[in-house]
């Protein structure tokens, strides 16, 4: 439980999304492709604002048609949104592009967890740990020549820069809406019927307004498991951590998925030890195997760093009386008592749950599955009895399908594509997700075990390469050359099923696959792509150009007896996944 | 790395394996004679663990590619092996059928190792077996012949290493741990083959700090350079107290013996290196001890030492001036200190250690005199507990005895203020109204933290102390 929430929907993503995915693209051929893409490019807000005039027209005269009554049918707004996070701003320019009255309810700060809590802050911490990292590494600094003496920091200033940016993004994002006329409704939102929504004071929500639309995106809390008393001080989630009031000593960190992982990151490069409860049996239980395998050699082994797997923490105190933080573990399957830790501080990084407390889902007949909103492949919200309730949708971490911050925006586009009357399905395959280590990890589509799985269910054969970033000429010159891209395809059809990669960079590198998963390109395709010399792109040139297909003809000759090399390279690959449990 | 799996060629070699009957002349030819039997051998080959990187000494098996029973040619990837660097494709050297995996997949041998039987022919298979059984009879065969022996468990550092030198380990100080050790802590003692259990323990809620099993292995915590490898020679003069021979940077002189610290020796050098980074001064005052001396003879026989007396009348003054008992850990606040224990320097064999006089304050001279001689003892011994040497809030040196004059301390961490204590001695002094008389008289400097104690405070201080040794009659109450 405690860090599979971290992820916690991504098996059901691959079932549901991906047929989703396949039956809207059999419904209306190279429709979803256009869309998708198109709401990628609109998703940035200053290229729509300052350098197209065109662009700009089309906004004026969405802001301005935003004022009139007209369009909306009676209704105060053909768009109401709830929460201004990521998702809901992501929604609400699209809503304006296409022409719709909008407004967005926000009881907090704009922005929502991402900007003010979560993404962008552990950025800024995360840059300032990649430098440290780097300043402190004698033999990664001799080679290249260089001499640097004791690099150390002010805390206090590491804090501001995280806070600085925060409100930089902040302020961009509340500009980018007041600039397009998006109404922001201060408040908290509840639904109180059908196409109704009341907002004001917690307890008092005394105004109402009406909307043809109503989009849920409320987000997400971290969440902290029974047993577990936080002070704010020594026993923190990420809320505290993104701070940095404080850099202990030794910190544990419960949870070993992105967030645990990044924070480990930044502690080790101010100094912290660091002490990793995980529940599961492996480290980073998200990834792919191989990729967790050569993450934990990379950044776990080497560093400051000591783990406990298969356990549980039952009871965390807070340091008082003179004493340190306590953490009692059990063993997460027998439940017997294994050890107390006694560290500085605890960090409790066991994933997020959703926040849809006060919504008022029940005067709709909605009930929340362990907090999330229910919603078919549309982001429609189902109802207690299974069925659609008519134009309410819910997207990002409060439906839970896939919680990223883009993941939601991409929701939220997809939702307003089909409130303007075309039909829309989003892939969850062909987003990419990006844990900002040093180097970076970053992931899209299905890791190796679910490709075969999916191979094995649908009668296909996938075949997996990989290429080193000890091959790449600007690796090497950056002195980076720890790394490893893999990529999982179809050895019939050449569809991409999944790129996973660990190395500089690698949470920019990811896109030229996630691209080529959301417009269906297989390898054989972009393996003409060129890439400039030298970059770190041309890692993935690499391992497109290794892909091999199964020859034409040879298709399906003796499909249950592959020949004799491949069966000895896949006896080691099942073997190697067997082997580590 | 994992990425591209270098095929990487094992080491294999022709292992004789005990035959009675006569089979290929050519194979018996090559045979060594044992136990006087006739003996003749096969072609079994052992497969070794291969050291993979320089830094390998042992290997997991992820998993065994060839199975037992399979026949395998020169150049085919056998097994896939975990260093601690990479998983990597490990081939065969020999065509053969692979008769006994010695090693399964999942568990790991150290470099040099065999871990599994190569059979030249199918006949050979059998024999290859029955060898596997006796090898698992022996144990861990943990001596392999030829190239990687050499290798096999020992880490790569210089070739000549006479007996297990470098690490040693005296303890000096049984420390009363919990057996809490910090991540890098663990680490390093796996690195450096420290036992956690016989480290001193200086961290917080008694954990062991990484400098802690730095300071057991010898390590110094800025020069990185090992410690010579040279035989350590029966002990030379042990230094004297306090004299801690600074890392020079210098090649030391042709014939020097190189002696690394105890760890009761680093943990000196440590704490005085980071005196450096505390503005220390100092304040020096003559004081008047016929009085005291009168007192000490009165109460010598009832086992009072001039260390107590001389412990008691400080703590008295501290009670007056809490701010030279403070100390200060962040370099932004005072920490005052709810009890007065006055830390003694001592010399030992080898070192120098502070035994603590508690409550020197609240407690009379005759029960400070009664717990000052069991420290001692237990300070001898070797036996003093952590809190018995670690919890002073204020020290005394004291060089009086060997006719030292006068001293000048260096600031122990965490404290706000020392005290060096001369040797009292007959002086010629004049009164107020001029009169000359003769008096015994001692000087006593004190160092202190100035970002807490001032020059002010230090001379009140130092006033009321005056006042105490030369109206000692308070000290008896």
């Amino acid at each position: 439980m405690q860090s599979t929430a971290a992820v916690p929907m991504s098996a059901s993503v691959i079932t549901t999304g991906g047929s989703g995915a396949r039956s809207g693209a059999a419904r209306r051929p190279g429709r979803i492709r256009v869309c998708w893409l198109r709401g990628e490019a609109l998703a940035c807000p200053s290229l729509r604002i300052s350098q197209e005039p065109a662009r700009r027209a089309v906004a004026r005269a969405a802001a301005a048609s935003n004022g009139a009554v007209a369009g909306s049918g009676g209704f105060d707004y053909d768009l109401v949104i709830i929460g201004a996070g990521v998702g809901g701003h992501g929604a609400a320019l699209h809503a304006v592009e296409e022409g719709l009255k909008t407004a967005i309810i926000e009881g907090d700060v704009v922005g929502g967890t991402c900007v003010n809590r979560g993404c962008v802050p552990s950025k800024a911490l995360l840059a300032v740990s990649g430098r440290m990292r780097e300043l402190h590494d004698e033999h990664h600094m001799k080679s290249l020549g260089l001499q640097v003496s004791s690099p150390g920091y002010d805390r206090q200033a590491v804090a501001d820069h995280a806070n600085n940016l925060a409100s930089k993004i902040r302020s961009n994002l509340t500009n980018s809406m007041n600039a397009l006329g998006v109404d922001i409704l201060t408040g908290v939102g509840t639904i109180v019927g059908k196409q109704k929504v009341r907002y004001g004071k917690v307890g008092f929500p005394d105004k109402e307004i009406t909307a043809r639309n109503i989009i849920i995106a409320t987000g997400s809390v971290p969440f902290v498991p029974k047993g577990i008393e936080i002070d704010g001080k020594t026993v923190f989630t990420s809320d505290h951590a993104l701070k940095l009031e404080s850099v202990p000593d030794w910190i544990a960190i419960v949870g070993s998925g992105y967030i645990g992982l990044e924070f480990s990151d930044v502690y080790t490069a101010l100094g912290s030890e660091v002490t990793f409860v995980e529940a599961l049996d492996q480290l980073m239980p998200g990834f792919d195997p191989e990729i967790a395998k050569l993450a934990q050699r990379v950044l776990i082994n080497p560093r400051k760093i000591d783990y406990h797997t298969g356990v549980f923490a039952s009871k965390i105190t807070p340091a008082k009386d003179g004493k340190p933080v306590l953490i009692e573990l059990i063993d997460a399957k027998t439940k017997e008592h294994k050890e107390t830790l006694e560290v500085d501080a605890a960090l409790i990084a066991t994933g997020r749950a959703p926040f849809t407390k006060g919504l008022g889902l029940e005067n709709i007949n909605v009930v929340t599955q362990r907090g999330f909103v229910p919603v078919d492949e549309r982001m429609q919200v189902m109802d207690a009895d299974g069925n659609v309730v008519p134009d309410l949708y819910c997207i990002g971490d409060a439906n839970g399908k896939l919680m990223l911050a883009h993941a939601a925006s991409a929701q939220g586009i997809s939702v307003v594509e089909q409130i303007s009357g075309r039909d829309h399905v989003l892939n969850h395959l062909s987003i990419p997700a990006a844990c900002f280590t040093h180097p970076e990890i970053s992931m899209v589509g299905l890791t190796e075990p679910q490709a075969r799985e999916k191979a094995d269910k649908e009668g296909f054969e996938i075949n997996v390469v990989k290429t080193s970033f000890k091959a790449n000429t600007k690796a090497l010159a950056e002195n980076g050359a720890d790394g490893l891209a893999k990529l999982i395809y179809r050895r019939d059809t050449g569809e991409i099923l999944g790129v996973h990669i660990l190395g500089l960079h690698a949470a920019d590198l990811i896109h030229e696959a996630s691209n080529a998963i959301a417009l269906g390109t297989c390898v054989q395709d972009i393996k003409f792509a060129v890439h400039a010399h030298p970059t770190l792109s041309e890692v993935l040139d690499e391992l497109f150009k290794s892909a091999k297909l199964q020859p034409r003809g040879v298709q399906d000759s003796k499909p249950n007896q592959p020949p004799q090399p491949l069966l000895k390279v896949l006896s080691f690959i099942t073997s190697l996944f067997s082997s580590q449990k | 790395m994992a990425a591209s799996p270098a095929p990487f060629s094992l080491s294999a070699s022709t292992v004789p394996a005990r035959l009675r009957a006569a089979v290929a002349p050519a194979a018996a030819a090559r045979g060594r004679q044992r136990r006087g039997r006739m003996v003749v051998r096969a072609k079994i080959r052992e497969i070794f663990m291969p050291a993979l990187s320089s830094t390998m000494t042992e290997g997991k098996i992820v998993s065994w590619t060839a199975t037992e029973g399979d026949r395998v040619s020169k150049g085919d990837a056998v097994v896939v092996v975990e260093s601690d660097k990479a998983d990597m494709d490990v081939e065969t050297f020999y065509d053969g059928i692979v008769a006994a995996v010695l090693v399964p997949a999942g568990e790991s041998a150290p470099v040099g190792a065999p871990i599994a039987l190569l059979a030249e022919s199918e006949e050979e298979v059998s024999l290859a077996v029955a060898k596997a059984q006796e090898l698992a009879k022996v144990g861990q065969p943990q001596q392999a012949p030829p190239p990687s022996a050499d290798v096999a468990g020992t880490p790569p550092p210089p070739p000549p290493r006479p007996a297990e030198a470098p690490v040693v380990v005296p303890a000096p100080v049984v420390a009363g741990t919990k057996g809490i050790a910090t991540p890098q802590a663990k680490k390093l003692a796996k690195q450096h083959r420290v036992d956690l259990a016989k480290v001193t323990v200086t961290g917080p809620f008694g954990r062991i700090t990484p400098a802690d099993v730095e300071a057991a292995a010898g390590i110094q915590p800025k020069p990185k350079v090992a410690p010579a490898a040279a035989a350590p020679p029966p002990p030379v003069a042990a230094p004297s107290v306090g004299a801690v021979p600074q890392a020079a940077v210098l090649p030391p002189v042709p014939g020097a013996i190189v002696v690394p610290f105890t760890t009761m020796q680093a943990a000196v050098s440590k704490n005085m290196v980071e005196s450096l980074a505390v503005p220390a001064f100092r304040v020096g005052y003559p004081i008047l001890t016929n009085k005291l001396d009168e007192l000490y003879e009165k109460v010598k026989s009832k086992g009072v030492t001039m260390t107590v007396l001389l412990a008691k009348a400080a703590a008295m003054a501290l009670a007056q001036h809490p701010v030279v008992n403070s100390s200060c850990k962040d370099g932004k606040s005072f920490t005052y200190n709810s009890n007065i224990n006055i830390a003694v320097a001592v010399a030992i064999d080898g070192g120098l250690i502070t035994p603590v006089l508690q409550d020197a304050d609240k407690l009379d001279i005759y029960l400070l005199s009664q717990n000052w001689k069991d420290l001692v003892k237990k300070a001898r011994a070797k036996q003093l507990q952590p809190n018995e040497y670690s919890s002073g809030t204020f020290t005394l040196s004291n060089l009086g005895m060997f006719g030292v004059d006068r001293f000048d301390a260096i600031l122990p961490p965490g404290q706000g203020a020392i005290m060096a204590v001369g040797a009292s001695k007959p002086t010629v002094v004049t009164d107020k109204d001029g009169f000359f008389s003769v008096k015994s008289k001692m000087q006593v400097n004190v160092t202190a933290d100035h970002r807490i104690v001032y020059g002010a405070d230090l001379a009140a201080f130092l006033q009321t102390f005056a006042k105490v040794i030369e109206d000692p009659d308070s000290l008896t109450l």
